[in-house]
């Protein structure tokens, strides 16, 4: 039987031990990724199974573990890093853009980057500072890496599969609130293409985009549209650099209307980016202005308030309402 | 009592060669070497010197827009070189021509980043040096991750010398202060990796002096992190090559991590752009050349080897040949093609950027008389 009912923490678990035992280049390296198996418990059992010179307890540095991948990548190597949370992945801010991003090119193609960075990200937990951080948009805009994010069990087992296997680096966000949320995870399938978006509920009325921890609220409020008689079309973008914005222009051609969500503050983010491309190619078909919903520019409130931070049902109703009577 | 103590005198270093060019022992590292091996240490240092002289030139002639020299480092640069096995990988900052050179990588090839014309431009694993590196000290943290790679691939103490492998890894005095060269330290102890850090203090972190950096011998910084560290004179090629030697052998059967600083001095500008002139006195540059490493070898070969002339002029026509063939190369060096960058971005394209591509494609095509 190859289909299960998988956590997202499970298939992600189930992910990284196919291709650990596919390939013997690929390593773990991360903090408390060893014995404790993740703060997430990501990679529980993996050390086990695999020694500790395949599922690799780092020394406490950001910039180490991901400049430690660089040369382990030089020298053959696949190294998936771990970033405990969001908020510490800045001190291996310069390895990443500086260093992974240009290294393929500066090598005139000659040397591979199949570096995967697991970053949880995202709020709703009621964590600490630095705990609840969106940055994606951070990555996406640099050159030369790939920045995905999964949002259900069967899209985290095979785009990190995929992340796994693909030469370039990825900057694979997952949305650590749904870690725990449970969904079917066939494992013989035929996955889609790691870089393509996907509508996930059908509708004429309204496009909805989101990604990561934002897709399930945003079928809830493509549920609640629908008692007030509008059809919202929801669609996971999963994949954030490079974009696929064609089902999203499809979408348009046929809504005239579109929001976009994201946990991430609106200014500069992906919403900004999507609204770019989609009155570049479907202008005339737009029946109002794109909406984003989003986190505030504010720092990431004290958790107490990050409800009111963080876009909900609500707030993705009230701009499908503005987009629906413009 | 104080917990301030006095600070103490600075430390001796490892010398094998006087800057007057008189050949003395150290208990710790003997080195046997031939004449012919002195010979051919000198050439390494005159071509180098000669090249990096070229690089300066064709950068005032606008062939290159930067140039970094490494005039007065050849001894350090060239003793580490030379004491690296085939199978060992070196990463080095943007000022190892020296290093470079006794890697076999061909000076043009490094010009190219100079001139513009490539963002690093060779294939570190074909001759075991990786790309010039640019941020300070990040390359102490990717020599860190290959000594692992090294090490998960087997290739330490095993006894075999062609297999076993260790890493060198050079930074300057002014990235000591970096994270991530700590970083890499801390690693490479924690992991008892098969790395050498090779610390060229050449005083000068372009304005800032030592004192800037540091309130101790870097070569003490070891100590805390728990593997050895040693100084020698950056400018006498046989202490470069003796330490280096015994610290790469240590590292590949096993022993961890050393950190050696080749006590050195940079005679020229940080780079190009730089103007020295407003920041340190031309005393202290005096003081330095005569501890110049090529005339010290020379007095040597002269006095105590017998070298006669015919040696050093054989030399001094190689590096004239070296530098003709160096400028004509460089200026033939074609620019890249405006559609190249997008290439090699991934090794998997996205269809982003080859619409992107494309789209640049077609622009350049729309002008009159483009090329159909």
């Amino acid at each position: 039987m190859s289909t299960a009912n998988l956590s997202m923490a499970a298939a992600l678990n189930a992910a990284l031990r196919n291709r650990m035992e596919a390939d013997a280049k690929v390593l773990v390296m991360g903090l408390d990724v060893g014995k404790l198996g993740g703060v997430f418990r990501i990679t529980d059992g993996l050390q086990k199974d695999f020694g500790e010179d395949r599922v690799i307890d780092a020394p406490l540095g950001e910039s180490g573990i991901i400049g430690a991948a660089v040369g382990l990548a030089i020298r053959g190597y696949r190294p998936v890093c771990e970033i405990q949370f969001d908020g510490f992945v800045y001190p291996a801010f310069d390895q990443i853009v500086s260093q992974v991003a240009k290294f393929h090119n500066r090598s005139l193609g000659q040397v591979k980057m199949p570096i995967t960075v697991r970053i949880p990200y995202g709020g709703g937990i009621g964590a600490v500072e630095h705990h609840s951080e969106s940055p994606e948009a951070y990555f996406a805009h640099t050159a030369g890496l790939k920045v995905v994010t999964c949002a259900n069990p069967s899209d985290a087992y095979w785009m990190l599969r995929q992340s796994v296997d693909c030469d370039d680096p990825v900057i694979f966000f997952e949305p650590k609130r749904r870690y725990w949320a449970k969904g079917q995870v066939d494992t013989e399938a035929s996955p889609p293409p790691l870089h393509s978006a996907r509508v996930v509920r059908p509708g004429k009325d309204v496009t909805l985009v989101a990604y990561g921890p934002m897709v399930a609220t945003a079928l809830d409020a493509a549920n609640a549209a629908r008692e007030d008689g509008h059809e919202v079309e929801v669609i996971d973008l999963r994949s954030l650099s490079p974009i696929d914005i064609g089902p999203v222009v499809q979408s348009v051609t046929k809504t005239g209307r579109l929001v976009v969500v994201h946990e991430a503050s609106v200014n500069l983010g992906i919403g900004a980016e999507i609204a770019a491309r989609v009155q570049e190619r479907a202008f005339y078909s737009l029946e109002a202005p794109v909406l984003r919903v989003g986190g505030f520019d504010t720092p990431y409130p004290a958790s107490r308030i990050e409800e009111e931070w963080l876009p909900d049902v609500d707030r993705i109703l009230d701009a499908v309402d503005r987009t629906l009577t413009y | 009592m104080s917990l301030h103590h006095e600070v103490p005198p600075e430390p001796d270093l490892v010398q094998l060669l006087t800057p007057e060019g008189i050949r003395v022992e150290h208990p710790d590292f003997p080195l046997s070497i031939t004449d012919d091996e002195l010979k051919s240490l000198f050439r390494d240092l005159t071509l180098v010197r000669r090249f990096d002289a070229e690089g300066t030139a064709l950068q005032r002639q606008g062939e290159l827009g930067l140039w970094a020299s490494c005039l007065g480092q050849e001894a350090a640069q060239v003793g580490a070189g030379r004491a690296m096995r085939v199978q060992d990988m070196a990463f080095p900052t943007y000022r190892e021509h020296g290093v470079a050179w006794c890697r076999d990588v061909d000076p043009v090839t490094l010009l190219g980043m100079f001139r513009g014309v490539s963002l690093g431009g060779w294939n570190p694993n074909e001759n075991n040096f990786n790309l010039y590196t640019i941020v300070l000290g990040a390359q102490t943290l990717h020599a860190v991750g290959y000594a692992m790679g090294v090490a998960r691939d087997g290739a330490v103490g095993t006894g075999d010398l062609d297999r076993d492998t260790a890493v060198l890894a050079f930074f300057g005095d002014g990235a000591s202060s970096q994270g991530d060269v700590n970083e890499a330290f801390i690693w490479a102890a924690a992991g008892n990796l098969p790395v050498v850090f090779y610390c060229q203090n050449n005083q000068w972190a372009i304005s800032e002096p030592l004192e800037r950096q540091t309130r101790v011998p870097l070569f003490h910084r070891a100590a805390g992190f728990g593997f050895p560290g040693i100084r020698i004179d950056g400018n006498d090629v046989l202490a470069c090559l003796a330490v280096t030697r015994v610290a790469l052998d240590e590292a590949r059967s096993g022993q961890g991590p050393t950190l050696i600083e080749a006590y050195t001095y940079r005679m020229a500008a940080h780079t190009t752009s730089d103007d020295p002139t407003r920041y340190r006195l031309s005393d202290e540059l005096e003081t330095w050349r005569l501890r110049d490493p090529i005339e010290r070898l020379r007095a040597y070969l002269i006095r105590e080897a017998g070298v006669g002339s015919d040696f050093f002029a054989e030399i001094d026509a190689e590096s004239e040949a070296l530098a003709v063939r160096i400028r004509d190369a460089c200026r033939a060096l074609p620019d890249p093609d405006p559609l190249s960058p997008f290439d090699q971005v991934f090794a998997e394209m996205t269809e982003e950027l080859a619409e992107q591509k494309a789209g640049y494609a077609a622009y350049l095509d729309s002008f009159e008389g483009a090329e159909a």
